[in-house]
């Protein structure tokens, strides 16, 4: 280590506020109070800017894999063996919207796991922010923000692609961009709130991956409609928020036939998952955090 | 700067306690922190310091008692009272997925600062903090004591008059340590309030003005440093060697020699005004031990008679 106690020693900085110092503490706790949910997000999309390559090559890599191989490969069997099956439209419009909601629900998944057993337990990195003026629920919407941003540009890529292939004939097609949002947080933010109830790694995010998120991924009618399924298994698709984000994006992709009611009931579900996973998440913050 | 002492207490507790369940943790403590002054927290582990100083920074709840910081109860103005604050935590949490430099910049943020003042005073803080050539580092490139200044630096970014360091330099190396010690004394000098926790009694001597020791949740005492070994100690101590076998047995013939007398495992203590004066005392009784030291007493001593010699777990 080369420290060395003697040469040129620097002075203690300005304690006191002058023409280019701090603001006082009484607007530091003000603008905190106002905005400290951005300054957390603000932080966590720094951190994600240093993986910013990962998140755009996967943006890009994972629709252009999953729409050649099932949507284009595989849809030239599926279409070949008659149409019909799918609401009238190529099999890859009706996947596209399917895999523009997991890729989504996939990303929250990552967001929302290890990074939270992180902040609270390896590199504890929500205990300088806890000591700062932001509040405990601050910390908890700005993770939100910040993924949620993330969503929206991976979606945005997506669906662009999905657009390039032709996937998307309905002028409406783009809403699926947030409603496919709207699924990863319905999903990852419940997830959070786990996530930060959890002291010890004993390998439950992977069971979560494979024994929740995979399922989900298979059954939520990702590959094929729903009600081909056995009713046994039917229920899996109606607590998936996979399923209720995927009907909805179909509607706007390719004018996917659904009753108004539903889709309200499809919208409203992955509403209340969020907003039951924000809430407890907050509480589970709080509590951590605090003790 | 000399403290202040007709000021307002920058800090002030009263009967301050925090139970978890039965067990009190912090059990009634009351102390006030004159603006400018170096005030430590002494005790051993589980005594209860790491918990005041959470009360004191307004991030966990006190169960009775009254506390307050710039004037401010931190219940019921958290973000206020933590604005007026630089916290350094027992345990590093810097950000290692980010640059030494972001580290500072995204902490100012928390506090609304805008980049124009954050970016120079950044550089500011990796100059006083000696990291200025590891500005673009990863964190998790750096040493120990790298990364417990970083924590400081970034415990200064919104120009803190009171600074929380829970145990700054548990773990260090001593050149590491001396250097931390250097800095906080210039903050020191500065007008900076300092409240430390600590277990090293050097530590305590180097950088306080005054001190608790604290046991077991309560405060066994109270003064500087000096005071302390004055009413708890005396001048001097003489350490006795007469072998592990023979401490205890010799023990009885010393009694009387000084003004208090400790047997130990491996030597015995005579405390005493003058430990020359007993150690001639020592060998007119016929009594020659294999070694002995005289020294000064130091604080370690008023600890060690405090809190008790037993290991706590």
């Amino acid at each position: 280590m080369t420290e060395h106690r003697t040469g040129a020693r620097p002075a203690a900085p300005s304690g006191t506020p002058g023409p280019g110092g701090a603001h006082p503490p009484e607007i530091s706790a003000a603008r905190a109070r106002a905005f400290g949910s951005w300054y957390y997000a603000e932080h966590v999309l720094r951190v994600m800017n240093s993986y910013r390559w990962t998140i755009l090559a996967s943006s890009v890599g994972t629709p252009v894999m999953y729409l050649f191989a099932m949507g284009v490969g595989l849809a030239s069997l599926v279409d070949s063996s008659g149409a019909g099956t799918f609401g009238g439209v190529s099999y890859l419009a009706f996947l596209a919207p399917a895999l523009l909601a997991s890729a989504a629900l996939m990303a929250a998944t990552n967001e929302f796991t290890y990074p939270v057993m992180d902040g609270f337990k390896w590199r504890r990195v929500y205990y300088g922010p806890h000591a700062s003026p932001l509040g405990t629920h601050q910390i908890v919407n700005g993770h939100i923000i910040a993924v949620t941003l993330r969503l929206a540009v991976m979606s945005v890529i997506y669906f662009a692609i999905v657009a390039l292939f032709g996937a998307s004939p309905s002028p409406w097609g783009w809403v699926a961009v947030p409603v496919a949002v709207l699924s990863g947080l319905a999903f990852g933010v419940p997830l959070m709130a786990y996530a930060a109830s959890l002291t010890e790694d004993k390998g439950q995010f992977a069971l979560v991956m494979r024994f929740i998120a995979t399922p989900l991924f298979l059954f939520s009618g990702t590959f094929f409609p729903l009600d081909t399924l056995p009713l046994l298994l039917r229920w899996i698709g109606w607590i998936s928020p996979l399923w209720h984000g995927t009907e909805l994006g179909r509607a706007l992709t390719y004018g996917h036939a659904i009753p108004p009611g539903l889709a309200a009931v499809h919208l409203i579900f992955l509403i209340a998952l969020t907003v039951l996973g924000w809430r407890l998440a907050q509480r589970t913050f709080a509590r951590r955090l605090g003790a | 700067m000399p403290p202040n002492l007709t000021a307002e207490p920058v800090i002030a507790a009263r009967a301050l306690s925090k139970h978890y369940g039965e067990f009190a943790a912090v059990d009634g403590i009351s102390f006030e922190v004159p603006a400018g002054e170096a005030f430590g927290l002494l005790g051993p582990n589980g005594a209860g310091k790491s918990t005041t100083m959470k009360m004191i920074g307004g991030v966990s709840q006190r169960t009775s008692g009254e506390l307050s910081i710039m004037g401010l109860d931190p219940e019921r103005h958290g973000p206020e009272v933590r604005a007026h604050l630089g916290v350094v935590p027992q345990q590093d949490n810097l950000d290692e997925e980010l640059r030494v430099r972001d580290n500072l910049l995204v902490y100012g943020r928390y506090f609304g600062l805008p980049m124009s003042y954050l970016k120079p005073k950044a550089d500011e803080l990796l100059e006083f903090a000696q990291l200025t050539e590891k500005a673009g580092a990863k964190v998790d490139s750096l040493s120990g004591g790298m990364k417990r200044r970083l924590t400081i630096a970034r415990s200064l970014i919104n120009e803190p008059k009171i600074l929380l360091l829970d145990e700054p330099t548990t773990g260090l190396d001593p050149q590491a340590r001396h250097i931390l010690w250097d800095r906080l004394f210039r903050l020191k000098e500065s007008g900076v309030t300092l409240i430390l926790t600590t277990h090293y009694m050097d530590e305590a001597e180097q950088l306080c003005d005054r001190l608790v020791v604290v046991d077991k949740g309560r405060i066994m005492a109270e003064g500087s440093p000096a005071t302390l070994i004055r009413e708890h100690s005396t001048r001097e101590v003489l350490e006795l060697r007469f072998g592990s076998e023979r401490n205890t047995t010799v023990a009885a013939d010393l009694e009387g020699i000084g003004e208090r007398l400790e047997t130990l495992p491996d030597r015995v203590l005579i405390y005493a005004s003058d430990g020359e004066a007993a150690l001639e005392q020592v060998t007119a009784r016929g009594l020659h031990p294999i070694t002995s030291l005289v020294r000064r007493s130091s604080l370690e001593d008023v600890f060690l008679r405090l809190t008790g010699r037993s290991l706590v777990d």
